[in-house]
């Protein structure tokens, strides 16, 4: 079978998962799948750009899917006005002045030699700290302390605020939009970070210090208040599609629901999310069309001559640290993308609920399955491997009913098994990721 | 000015508590050198060999009570530890033949076994989770305290009273028995110089005989050990649940890459290492300086330089430096 029809297939047999699973569960469930499929694949398309292009084995992708969750809420939000009179300006100082010591610590470290060297370091960051602190607990105990059950932090750049109708219905607000491109930043941002420091050392390095900074960023996401909120959770982040309430109350399009025969609660949801997933397509078709691009110009063969062997690269004069840093960069760019956009169909920021299990070796299992080195694949991965995750678990239950059917009803047996059903998912991906890698280590879609 | 109650306050929070963590990371964190000197590869489903081998152990002390068999003063685990270790050993020997014999076999390179660890670690988890649930498990009983803090107080006439549970004296305690089996084994036996011989040159070791099947078998029947006894002591000291397991791994690797990887010796100065570190820097230090300073200079707030939910911070930071200025690791450790 030629790849082109083999590829084509895949893609259709994924289609058809997704419209069987309309006709069984219902399209909202359908669409719920297929959305978060979506913002899956982009994923999936960051960590291939690392790993399939460049060989860069990055397990921290939660934390850059949580930066860009951390973005929705500082564009989307309204500023809190009196939190920033409160403290907003300190906190700010305070994170200069931390800026600041770091700086006088490396500078200190350039100038200095032998023991002074030593004792300057010391220091400068003992009192740097002590400083730092002083005027950054201020700042934080001010903002904190302002309307703490609903606001108590900085707030976003959200100027224009919530848009609504004349009959103060919420309307959608296309400024949320702008978060997608900044969660990109942000995690380019820290990427550059951990790769200046851990690039260039071994590959399993760059593995640790990745799953360190994702922890590091899920626990300050979890506990800095003044920041978005902390534990206390984000709601109500504004929605660049319409609201449903509000199409309800349109006299026009209950008439059309009407027309093709829905119930108007079940139509609004529906035309909500196919608004996403129209979003959400268009910008993986973007970034697909230039990963492909990309991966066919002379920078992508530069950059599989690079995995492929290094040291022959660094020889016809490539910078390989250089090269890395920079697919590294562009890789957890994506990923801030996409959990950008994840957050925003979620409507809230929840710091609690980033896993690595969920949000890195998820998508490795998607991208490894789909076929590593080959854009395609990880979408392809993305999308079917998301499916299976969310069908996995009712899958399961349906298997322990029909196991324990024999079983009398309250036997402690029969419990447990349906109690363990919950429990499939993880073993079901290893498993899936095990055979993958043992049966066809190239994956649904190989690389060509 | 009370130097010994500021020393007593300094002891009972941050120096038995740091010696007990100390001791698990560093169990821990041998397991993952070992499998590093030996087989190649960074171990990730080692946290979870570890939780797999402590839900093995809580099964056999729940069947131990049910018979009514305990250890005195000291928690039953201990008796059903060898039942734990037992299973363990099954257990990773048989995903070593199932699994990783494959592409050891091949020769694959070690970033393709680390993946295959991750598969491994879903699995694991998905296990561990069928077998004991995702709750939290307290499975310690006997005796609490060695020295309760009013005991203590009573006994000195200190105003700062010492506790040490028995869980945190019997893991220094197991902790130094195993880490003596093992570098006895590791320097007097001959299965151990060969792995050792192994270890440094494969090559070689080949050349002059050794058998590989035998010592990677070897290996991860002390790894499974290792493992388990890190469990058991970690969930007796605090308690048992499979994601914290998993969280443990990040503790456990700064430990064994701050040794240097795949150096027995650093793996344990490594888990000292993180283990004070984590605690000096979340430890609100309030208690200790009001008997350092004269009263006017008492400190107001805490005096806690970071809140205890960064103590993953204060291990990866720890790792980064120590990565920056010495890439193999305080004693020398292996690259590839």
């Amino acid at each position: 079978m030629n790849p082109a029809l083999k590829n084509t297939l895949l893609f259709a047999f994924v289609g058809l998962l997704l419209v069987g699973t309309g006709f069984v569960q219902g399209w909202n469930s359908a669409l719920f799948i297929l959305n978060m499929g979506l913002v899956s694949a982009i994923m999936a398309l960051g960590v291939n750009l690392q790993w399939g292009f460049a060989g860069l084995f990055n397990i921290g992708v939660m934390g850059f899917v949580a930066l860009g969750g951390l973005a929705t809420v500082l564009i989307g939000m309204p500023p809190v006005g009196e939190a920033w009179s409160a403290g907003g300006l300190q906190v700010i100082a305070g994170l200069l002045l931390g800026v600041a010591t770091v700086v006088a610590v490396v500078f200190l470290r350039k100038k200095l030699t032998g023991r002074a060297r030593t004792l300057g370091t010391i220091a400068a960051l003992i009192v740097g700290f002590v400083i730092y602190r002083a005027v950054f607990d201020a700042g934080v105990a001010g903002i904190e302390a302002v309307d703490p059950a609903s606001t108590g932090y900085l707030g976003g750049l959200n100027i224009f605020g919530p848009h609504r109708d004349a009959n103060d219905m919420l309307l959608p607000d296309y400024f949320i939009l702008l978060a997608w491109p900044m969660g990109g930043l942000l995690a380019a941002g820290a990427a550059w970070i951990i790769g200046k420091t851990a690039l260039g050392l071994r590959s399993d390095y760059l593995a640790i210090a990745t799953l360190g900074i994702a922890e590091i960023i899920i626990a300050v996401m979890k506990n800095e208040d003044w920041l978005a909120r902390g534990v206390k959770n984000v709601n109500g982040l504004p929605r660049p599609v319409p609201y449903e309430v509000t199409l309800q109350s349109d006299p026009g399009f209950v008439a059309r629901a009407a027309s093709f025969g829905f119930d108007p609660v079940t139509a609004s949801t529906i035309y909500t999310k196919l608004c996403y997933t129209v979003l959400f397509a268009i910008v993986l078709l973007v970034l697909l069309w230039l990963a492909q691009k990309a991966l066919n110009s002379p920078w992508g063969r530069m950059m599989r001559a690079i995995r492929d062997n290094e040291t022959a690269a660094e020889a016809m004069g490539k910078d390989v640290t250089a090269r890395h840093l920079q697919i590294f960069i562009l890789g957890s760019a994506i990923c801030g993308i996409a959990g950008a956009m994840m957050t925003t169909l979620d409507g809230q920021l929840t710091p609690g609920t980033y896993q690595p299990l969920r949000f890195t070796f998820l998508i490795w299992v998607m991208v490894i399955v789909g076929g590593s080195g080959n854009n395609f694949g990880a979408v392809l991965g993305g999308i079917l491997i998301w499916w299976l995750w969310v069908q996995v678990e009712p899958m399961g239950l349906g298997l322990m009913n029909i196991l324990s059917s024999g079983l009398a009803d309250g036997s402690e047996l029969k419990e447990r098994m349906i109690e363990s059903a919950a429990h499939m998912r993880l073993l079901t991906m290893g498993l899936v990721l095990l055979l993958v890698l043992r049966f066809s280590p190239r994956g649904l879609i190989p690389e060509r | 000015m009370d130097f010994l109650n500021a020393l007593v306050a300094l002891a009972n929070f941050v120096i038995v508590p740091g010696l007990a963590y100390g001791a698990q990371l560093a169990i821990g964190a041998l397991g993952v050198t070992l499998i590093y000197g030996i087989l190649r590869f960074s171990n990730f489903a080692h946290g979870d060999t570890m939780a797999f081998g402590t839900a093995m152990t809580i099964i056999g002390t729940n069947a131990l009570l049910a018979l009514g068999i305990t250890f005195g003063p000291l928690p039953t685990a201990l008796l059903a530890l060898p039942f734990g270790i037992g299973a363990t050993i099954l257990l990773v020997l048989f995903t070593d033949w199932l699994v990783y014999k494959f592409y050891r076999d091949q020769k694959a390179k070690p970033v393709i076994l680390v993946i295959v660890s991750m598969g491994v670690m879903f699995v694991m988890n998905g296990i561990v989770r069928f077998i004991i649930g995702v709750r939290d498990i307290r499975f310690a009983d006997g005796e609490r305290f060695l020295i309760t803090a009013r005991d203590f107080k009573e006994m000195t006439g200190l105003r700062e009273g010492l506790a040490i549970k028995t869980t945190q004296a019997i893991t220094v305690v197991v902790a130094i028995i195993a880490v003596s089996l093992l570098f006895w084994f590791l320097n007097k036996t001959r299965t151990g110089k060969s792995m050792r011989a192994f270890s440094d040159n494969e090559d070689l070791a080949l050349l002059s005989g050794i058998n590989p099947d035998w010592v990677v078998k070897v290996t991860w029947m002390i790894v499974a050990a290792l493992a388990t006894t890190a469990g058991v002591l970690y969930g007796l000291d605090k308690s048992f649940k499979a994601f914290t397991y998993f969280q443990l791994l990040l503790p456990i690797f700064a430990a064994a890459i701050v040794g240097g990887l795949g150096n027995p010796l650093g793996a344990i100065a490594g888990g000292f290492v993180i283990a004070f570190s984590e605690v000096t820097i979340t430890y609100a230090w309030k208690k200790v300086l009001v008997y350092m300073m004269p009263d006017s200079l008492e400190p107001d707030g805490l005096v806690q330089l970071m809140s205890t939910d960064y103590k993953f911070a204060v291990s990866f930071a720890i790792l980064i430096i120590v990565l920056l200025f010495k890439p193999t690791g305080l004693f020398k450790g292996q690259s590839v």
